[in-house]
């Protein structure tokens, strides 16, 4: 049996915390995800199979929806589903049990890395990091849109609580758009 | 230019890849009789009106969707926008 120490995607040992005047930067590494693609007329058997695992109706356009395990829209039939990674470690497999023939699933926990931004004036970050119109999302909004020239997601919680995703590979500087940001907004 | 998304509503043009003419999702019959002068027209021959104006164009920054937009070349007014998946069903295709 290997003894290996797990690493966040940031490389420490515990999950980054940045404070910036009333805004928090957590890193979130204990999430397992996985992709969802709805196979060409299989669109509603793909949605009512997905309904069945997070609880909730399938989320809409620009939505997220689901507790533990909960979904949200990237695209055209196509979802991006989260869950703690401890309980759901082999979600693609859960997900693909549950979906069977009329969806395309794919492993999507190591490609990513999740960012949560908390605070009074996380607006004011959000502005200054991607082009979405921040203001406007409500919560359970989900929007995709480039932060930094990185593809992120960007998850609406509440007006002062958003998450970000961001691929795994580019942590370092998705973190520093991030704190960057925080540094001249706030 | 805003480019109004049929899914997601409005979206700033930088958000967006242009590929060009939304011909080119009418890829010629590899097996036809006239396809290699098929392939000609589809490779090298383009429309290039100064009016309306079909394009393809993918929203990278955005859903990872493929648009056919209509975009008045001389004005930039953008009269429609279809998912292109729509437009190549629409026309029977099923993939």
């Amino acid at each position: 049996m290997h003894d290996l120490a797990a690493i966040t995607a940031l490389g420490g040992s515990e999950p980054r915390v940045d404070t910036v005047a009333d805004v928090t930067c957590t890193e979130v590494p204990d999430v397992a995800l996985a992709s969802v693609t709805a196979r060409s007329s299989q669109e509603t058997k793909a949605q009512k199979a997905l309904t069945k695992l997070i609880g909730v109706t399938t989320p809409d356009i620009g939505r997220f929806a689901g507790d533990p395990v909960s979904a949200f829209w990237t695209g055209p039939d196509q979802w991006m589903v989260e869950a703690p990674f401890e309980t759901h470690e082999d979600l693609a497999q859960q997900v693909k049990d549950a979906v069977g023939g009329t969806a395309s699933v794919t492993e999507q926990t190591d490609a990513w890395t999740r960012f949560d931004l908390n605070g009074a004036r996380v607006l004011a970050v959000l502005e200054l990091l991607c082009p979405l119109n921040a203001r406007k999302m409500a919560e359970g909004d989900a929007a995709r849109a480039a932060i930094h020239h990185l593809g992120c997601f960007v998850l609406c919680h509440s007006p002062d609580a958003f998450s970000v995703y961001g691929p795994r590979s580019s942590a370092g500087s998705l973190h520093h758009t991030i704190t960057t940001a925080m540094k001249a907004a706030l | 230019m805003i480019i109004p998304h049929p899914l997601l509503g409005p979206r700033d043009s930088s958000e967006f890849v242009y590929l060009g003419d939304a011909s080119l999702i009418d890829r010629p019959d590899w097996q036809a009789e006239n396809a290699a002068e098929a392939f000609y027209d589809y490779a090298y021959l383009r429309g290039n009106p100064a009016g309306e104006h079909h394009e393809l164009w993918y929203h990278e920054g955005g859903d990872r969707s493929w648009l056919v937009v209509t975009r008045n070349t001389v004005t930039h007014e953008i009269s429609k926008v279809e998912l292109a998946r729509d437009v190549a069903r629409a026309q029977g295709r099923s993939k």
